[in-house]
C-alpha cells in the first residue's frame, strides 16, 4: 500500500524526520518497500492569472497571452486550447527549471516573443496524460510557488504489509501505529452524522449474515455527474496510486484509502425490490465491472436484488448495475463481509481488488456507518443530491475476543519481563481494552479492527514489536551436553561427495523437474511419470526419474559453451508414481565424456570408455570395504547401449546401472563421442563394514602368470571367480593384466592373460604347493571354458 | 725393493687416468688386490735379511697406503661426476605442467550447506531431510496454515493432480521431526524448496535450511543469539544483525533478520539496494498451535524455529551477482569453486 506522508502527519505528527518515521515503520514490521518524491524535480512554477488571451498572428494553434505572476505582467505563448482569461494557471517563469535537461528560456514562437511557459499536469509529473493546461482554484494567489500550494514536497511511502496486518491498509491504520510507537494521539478527522434530507430506503435482506453479519445502504437521489473531482481529491487519491475515475468512484476509494473500508455504489434505478446478501445459485451467471462474465461457484456470496445477482460481495460490481455518466440516483453500500467468506473467493476467479484484498485480512466490523457517513458527506460536496437515512442490517455480528496474558509468559518466550505500566501503555495504545488484572495476569477485549490477535502469543508480539525486537537481549541459549550416536560403518553422502570429487568429477545441482520428452526418449514408463499440474514450462513439466536427465542437459549446455570433456555428478531425490504410492528415492549419478585425462604435453588424449566409468565406480563401492558384495551383470536398460550395459547388484537386489548412453538418445543430444553413465541407489551403497585388520604375512608372496585362449564371448568374471574358488586361501590377489583379440587368434577366441599371487600367514610357500594349485585351476579352466593353455 | 718407487708412481698415475668406477675397482686388485702387486712385494719380504725387514716392510706399507688414498680419492671425484652426468641427463623443465585427472569439486550450494551444517552441528544440532512431494497438511495445515490463508498466496505452489505439491518450504521437516520424537527438540534440515516463480531473482528450485530448537527455556533473546552468531561465524565478520517484527503463521513472534550488507558494510551499495541491509531470512517463536499439533506441551516447552535462503547466502559469501548462473551448471563457473581459473 502506498500513501502520502503529509496525509499521514494530518493524522499524527510525530516530530521525527521521514527517514526515522520510514525507519520506524519497518522495524515495527510494516515493511517499507519504496519510498519516493511525490511529484518530480523542478522549480521556477508560480502560480499566475491569465489576463488576457489573443490569436498568434502567424499560427492558428498558438495563443498569446498575457499572465500576471502577482507583481508584473508578462507575455507567454501557448499551445493549449483550453487557456482563457482569468484562469489561474501554473506559470514557469524564465529559469525555470522542470527535469534534467528542460529549462525554460526567453523563446520566440514564430515572430512572437514568450517568456515562460503555461504547463499542464503531465508536464509537472502529476499526470500520466493531460488535455490541455492545469488550471487551478479561483482562490490560487498568484506569486505562490505551486510547490507549497500544492503541497508538492511530500513524500510517498510504500509499504509491504503481511497478511496478518490487513488493520493497517488505511492511513487510519498506519496512524494508529504511529501514535503508539511515538506515543503521541492520533487526531482522527471529525466525522459527522449527514441528516437525511430524504426519507426513501431500500430493504435489506441478509440470507447468510454468517457470512456478511452487518450491511449498511444509503440512497442518494438527483446527483450531478457533470463534475470532476476537485484537485486535492485527485491529488489524494494520485500519492496513493490510485487513479482518478470519477467523483462516486474517487470518493469510495478515498474513504477505502482514508479509512479501509471498502464500499461499493450501485445505480439505484437499476435496483428491484431490495437488496439481497445470499450465495449464488448453481451456475449462475454474472458480467462484472471489468465486462468479464463469470459462472459463479456456489460458495460466493453476492450482492443481489430481488431478481438478478449485482456484486460478488467484497470482491468486485457487476457491469449492469454500476454508475454510468448517466447514472442520477444512487445506492451506496458499506458492509462487513468476514474474512473467511471471501478468501480464496477473487483468486478462484482470477481477480485481484482493492476490496477483496482488505475484506480477506479483515475489515473493522464496526467501521461501515462512519465510512457512510464519511462518503456521503464528500459526495454531498462534490456531485451534490439529497441523502437518504442510513439503513442497516445486522445479524450475528463477531463478538469480541478477550484474550488473557500472563507476565510469566512474556519472560519465558522474550527473555525479558516487563512492567505492568508498560504492558497496558502498549497495548491499550494499540486499542485493546483492558478488562480485569490481578498480580501477575491481564485480560483484554481486542479491537474489532485487529483479525490477528487471537491468543496470548498475540499479544506477547505485540509487546515485543512495540518495544523493538531490536531492544530484546541477545543470549545464548543454554546447551544440553550430549554427544550423539555416530554410526562408522556406512558410507554417507558427504563421503561420496568426496570420492566422486577426488576422481574428479565436479558436482553439479540441476532442476527436479525436466522434459517429458526426455525422460522418455530415455525410456521411463509414462505411467510412473509425475507430471506437475502447473508447470513453469514444458521442458520443467515432470519430476525426473532418475537423475540421467538433468545431467545430460548439462551435458549439453556445456558442450554448446565449448567444453570437450565433461565429469560431472549430482545427488538428490528422483521420483515415480509406483500404483499411486509415491515413491522419493535419493540417488548419486554421474557422467563422463570426453578424453580420459585432461589435454596435457605427455597425453595421447584416449577417449573414455566404459572401463574408466566402471574404475571410478569401482573406487566408490570401495568405501563400504565390501565390494565383493557388489557384482556387475550384463543386463539392457532403455537409457543404455545393448552390450555395454551392466546392472550393478548388491547381495542380490538391483542398486544401480552403468553403460554407454544409448544410440538414439546420444543422437538427440546431438554429441559426438561416448557418453558413459552411471547411477546408484544411495541408500543400497550406505551399509559398509567396519575395517577389521588382518594379520600382516611376513614370508614372501609368489607370482604365477597364466595366459589362456577362451571363447571370445566368455566373461571374465566368471573366470576369475572359478580361479578364486579352486585356488582356495593361499591366493592372496589376482590380476588381468591383459586381454588380447586379433594377430594369431582364431577370430572366435581371445587371449588372457592372469597374474595370480599366493601367500601363506606364516611360511615360505613351496614351488610344488603352487604348481600344484596352479594345475588346479588349468584343469578348472580348461573343463569349465574350454580354455586352452597358452605357452 | 728398487722398483717399489716406479710401481708406486705408475700405481698412481693409472688411478689418476681412471675414467670410471669398474677401471679404477680393476685398479685396486691389480695394485692392492691378493695378487696385486704390492701385495706381492710383501710377500716376497720373507725373503729379506731380518735386519732389512722391517724398514722394507715399512716402505711397502707406506705405498700401500698412498696408493689406497689415491684410489679413495678418485672414486669420491668419479662417482661425483657420474652423479652429476645423471643429473643433467636426468633434468626436467619443472615448468612443464604436471600429469593429472582433472579436480573435481562441490557446488558452491553444497559447499555452503555443508559449512552451514557444519556450524549448526558443532552446537549440537542434528541434520535432518524430509520428502521434497509433500501433503497439504505438512506443508500447510500443520503450520498452521488453513486452505485459503492469504499467507498461501505467498507461496506460489507446484501442484500434482492428486493434490500433493512440492514442498514450498522446509519448514514442512519441523512437523515430520516432531511428530517422530520427542522435546527436546535441536536440529536443521537442508533442502531443496519450490516456488512457481521464474524470473531474474527467482528460480523455481532453490535451498533453504530450516532450524529448530524446542526445549523448556527457550526465548526469543535466544533465538536472537544464535542467529546472530550464526550469521558472524558463517560470513567471518563482525556484522551488525537486526530483526525485523514480520508474519508465518506457523511462528508467533516472527521476524524477518537482516543482515548487515556484506558487500558495502552498511555504507549502501547496489547488493543491498543502498538499504545497506540484506535480508536472509525469517524466525520466530513457535506457534503454540504448531507445537500442539505434533503433540508437544506448549505450557512445557517453548521453541523457536528460523529459515534461510541457502543460495542467497551462497551468492553473498561467493559475490556471485546472478542467481541464475548456480542452476545453469556452467563448468567454467563450478570450476571456480573446486580449482580456481586455470590460465
Amino acid at each position: 500500500m502506498q500513501f502520502s506522508e503529509s496525509w499521514l502527519r494530518e493524522w499524527v505528527n510525530p516530530d521525527i524526520d521521514t527517514d526515522t518515521l520510514v525507519a520506524q515503520l519497518t522495524m515495527a514490521g510494516l515493511e517499507v518497500d519504496s519510498v519516493s518524491a511525490a511529484a518530480q524535480d523542478f522549480s521556477g512554477v508560480i502560480i499566475a492569472e491569465v489576463q488576457g488571451v489573443e490569436a498568434h498572428p502567424d499560427a492558428d494553434k498558438l495563443r498569446v497571452c498575457q499572465v500576471f505572476n502577482g507583481t508584473e505582467v508578462h507575455q507567454v505563448v501557448c499551445g493549449a486550447t483550453n487557456v482563457a482569461a482569468g484562469q489561474k494557471i501554473a506559470y514557469a517563469t524564465v529559469g525555470a527549471v522542470l527535469g534534467k535537461d528542460f529549462k525554460i528560456k526567453k523563446a520566440r514562437l514564430r515572430g512572437v516573443e514568450s517568456f515562460g511557459m503555461i504547463c499542464s499536469a503531465e508536464e509537472l509529473g502529476l499526470a500520466e496524460q493531460s488535455d490541455g493546461i492545469m488550471v487551478l482554484p479561483a482562490d490560487a494567489e498568484p506569486g505562490t510557488d505551486i510547490r507549497k500550494f500544492l503541497s508538492l514536497d511530500d513524500t510517498l511511502i510504500e509499504v509491504d504489509l503481511t497478511p496478518n496486518r490487513g488493520d493497517c491498509l488505511s492511513i487510519a491504520g498506519i496512524a494508529r501505529e504511529v501514535g503508539v510507537l511515538n506515543n503521541i494521539p492520533v487526531s482522527s478527522p471529525v466525522i459527522e452524522d449527514v441528516p437525511a434530507q430524504i426519507n426513501e430506503t431500500f430493504p435489506i435482506a441478509l440470507q447468510n449474515p454468517e457470512h456478511c453479519p452487518r450491511y449498511l445502504g444509503r440512497v442518494l437521489r438527483n446527483i450531478n455527474q457533470n463534475v470532476t473531482s476537485p484537485r486535492w481529491l485527485q491529488e489524494r487519491l494520485r500519492r496513493s496510486g490510485i487513479k482518478s475515475i470519477d467523483p462516486v468512484v474517487d470518493v469510495t476509494n478515498l474513504v477505502l484509502m482514508e479509512l479501509g473500508q471498502p464500499m461499493h455504489a450501485f445505480d439505484y434505478e437499476k435496483l428491484d425490490g431490495g437488496i439481497n446478501v445470499r450465495l449464488a445459485q448453481n451456475k449462475e451467471k454474472l458480467t462484472l465491472l471489468d465486462g468479464k462474465e463469470v459462472e459463479l461457484n456456489q460458495d460466493t456470496l453476492l450482492i443481489a436484488d430481488a431478481n438478478k445477482s449485482l456484486a460478488i460481495a467484497g470482491v468486485m460490481g457487476g457491469l449492469d448495475s454500476s454508475v454510468q455518466a448517466y447514472t442520477r440516483h444512487i445506492f451506496l453500500e458499506s458492509a462487513f463481509f468476514t474474512p473467511q467468506c471471501i478468501a480464496g473467493v477473487a483468486r478462484s476467479y482470477g481477480l485481484q481488488t482493492d476490496a477483496a484484498h482488505r475484506f480477506e485480512r479483515g475489515v473493522d466490523f464496526d467501521l461501515p456507518r462512519r465510512a457512510m457517513e464519511r462518503a456521503t458527506a464528500l459526495l454531498l460536496d462534490i456531485v451534490g443530491g439529497e441523502a437518504g437515512p442510513v439503513i442497516e442490517a445486522v445479524q450475528s455480528l463477531p463478538e469480541a475476543r478477550t484474550v488473557s496474558l500472563r507476565a510469566e509468559r512474556i519472560s519465558r518466550i522474550l527473555g525479558i519481563s516487563m512492567s505492568a505500566d508498560q504492558v497496558e501503555a502498549i497495548l491499550t495504545g494499540l486499542g485493546l481494552v483492558l478488562i480485569g488484572k490481578d498480580a501477575d495476569s491481564w485480560t483484554f477485549s481486542v479491537p474489532s479492527w485487529r483479525f490477528d490477535i487471537a491468543i496470548e502469543e498475540d499479544l506477547v508480539e505485540e509487546l515485543a514489536r512495540i518495544f523493538g525486537y531490536d531492544n530484546l537481549p541477545v543470549t545464548e541459549p543454554l546447551s544440553r551436553f550430549s554427544l550423539k550416536p555416530q554410526v562408522e560403518a556406512k558410507v554417507g553422502l558427504p563421503a561420496i561427495r568426496e570420492r566422486l570429487t577426488a576422481l574428479g568429477y565436479q558436482e553439479v545441482i540441476t532442476y527436479s523437474f525436466v522434459d517429458k520428452k526426455l525422460e522418455l526418449l530415455l525410456g521411463a514408463d509414462e505411467e510412473q511419470l509425475l507430471p506437475l499440474a502447473n508447470p513453469i514450462s514444458q521442458d520443467m513439466s515432470v519430476m525426473r526419474t532418475s537423475l540421467w536427465p538433468g545431467l545430460l542437459a548439462t551435458l549439453q549446455y556445456n558442450h554448446h559453451r565449448q567444453q570437450n570433456r565433461v565429469r560431472i555428478f549430482e545427488s538428490g531425490l528422483v521420483f515415480s508414481n509406483i500404483n499411486n504410492e509415491i515413491e522419493q528415492k535419493p540417488k548419486v549419478a554421474s557422467i563422463l565424456w570426453g578424453s580420459q585425462f585432461p589435454e596435457q604435453w605427455g597425453e595421447q588424449g584416449a577417449s573414455v570408455d566404459f572401463f574408466n566409468m566402471k574404475g571410478d565406480l569401482e573406487s566408490l563401492l570401495g568405501l563400504t570395504l565390501e565390494q565383493n558384495s557388489f557384482a556387475f551383470v550384463a543386463d539392457s536398460h532403455p537409457s543404455l547401449q545393448p552390450g555395454q550395459t551392466a546392472r550393478i547388484d548388491r547381495d542380490g537386489k538391483t542398486i544401480g546401472w552403468i553403460g554407454a548412453l544409448s544410440l538414439q538418445a546420444q543422437q538427440h543430444i546431438d554429441i559426438n563421442g561416448k557418453v558413459y553413465l552411471m547411477e546408484l541407489d544411495l541408500e543400497s551403497v550406505g551399509g559398509a563394514r567396519l575395517p577389521v585388520y588382518q594379520e600382516l604375512s611376513r614370508f614372501p608372496s609368489v607370482r604365477r602368470d597364466l595366459a589362456v585362449i577362451v571363447d571370445v564371448v566368455q566373461e571374465v568374471g566368471e573366470i576369475q571367480a572359478a580361479i578364486r574358488e579352486k585356488a582356495g586361501e593361499l591366493l592372496s590377489g589376482s590380476v588381468i593384466f591383459d586381454v588380447y583379440q586379433g594377430q594369431n587368434i582364431e577370430k572366435t577366441k581371445k587371449s588372457l592373460a592372469i597374474g595370480l599371487t599366493f601367500q601363506h600367514p606364516s611360511r615360505t610357500l613351496t614351488d610344488e604347493e603352487i604348481n600344484a594349485i596352479i594345475n588346479n585351476c588349468i584343469k578348472v579352466l580348461e573343463a569349465q571354458f574350454n580354455a586352452e593353455l597358452r605357452m | 725393493m728398487e722398483n717399489l718407487d716406479a710401481l708406486t708412481s705408475d700405481a698412481l698415475q693409472a688411478i689418476e687416468q681412471a675414467q670410471d668406477i669398474p677401471g679404477l675397482e680393476q685398479l685396486r686388485v691389480q695394485y692392492l688386490g691378493k695378487k696385486g702387486s704390492l701385495t706381492d712385494l710383501l710377500k716376497g719380504l720373507g725373503k729379506l735379511d731380518s735386519s732389512e725387514r722391517p724398514q722394507a716392510g715399512a716402505s711397502i706399507n707406506a705405498a700401500k697406503g698412498k696408493v689406497q688414498d689415491a684410489l679413495e680419492a678418485r672414486k669420491l671425484t668419479l662417482s661425483a661426476e657420474a652423479a652429476a652426468s645423471q643429473q643433467i641427463a636426468e633434468a626436467v623443465d619443472v615448468t612443464l605442467p604436471g600429469r593429472r585427472q582433472s579436480a573435481g569439486g562441490l557446488h558452491p550450494v553444497t559447499r555452503t550447506l555443508q559449512r552451514i551444517e557444519s556450524i549448526f552441528t558443532s552446537a549440537g544440532f542434528d541434520v535432518v531431510q524430509g520428502p521434497e512431494i509433500e501433503d497439504d497438511y505438512h506443508n500447510f495445515e500443520a503450520l498452521n496454515i488453513p486452505a485459503h490463508h492469504p499467507a498461501r498466496a505467498m507461496h506460489d505452489t507446484f501442484y500434482f493432480d492428486s493434490g500433493l505439491l512440492l514442498r514450498t518450504h522446509t519448514s514442512t521437516v519441523q512437523v515430520r521431526v516432531m511428530e517422530k520424537g520427542e522435546a527436546p527438540f535441536r536440529f536443521i534440515c537442508p533442502g531443496r524448496v519450490y516456488r512457481c516463480d521464474s524470473d531474474l531473482t527467482h528460480t523455481p528450485m532453490f535451498h533453504q535450511v530450516e532450524g529448530m530448537l524446542v526445549d523448556e527455556n527457550a526465548t526469543m533473546a535466544d533465538l536472537k543469539g544464535l542467529l546472530v552468531e550464526f550469521l558472524q561465524v558463517f560470513f567471518e565478520a563482525d556484522l551488525d544483525v537486526r530483526f525485523r517484527p514480520s508474519y508465518f503463521p506457523f511462528t508467533e513472534p516472527s521476524a524477518e533478520m537482516d543482515v548487515q550488507c556484506v558487500s558495502c558494510k552498511g555504507e549502501g551499495c547496489r547488493v543491498c539496494s543502498q538499504t545497506g541491509w540484506l535480508e536472509v531470512g525469517g524466525c520466530g517463536m513457535v506457534h503454540p498451535n504448531v507445537l500442539r499439533s505434533s503433540n508437544v506441551d506448549p505450557e512445557k516447552y517453548t521453541g523457536f524455529a528460523f529459515g534461510m535462503g541457502v543460495d542467497r547466502l551462497a551468492m553473498l559469501r561467493y559475490q556471485i551477482n546472478d542467481l541464475r548462473l548456480l542452476f545453469d551448471n556452467d563448468l567454467r563457473f563450478l570450476r571456480q569453486f573446486s580449482e580456481g581459473q586455470g590460465i
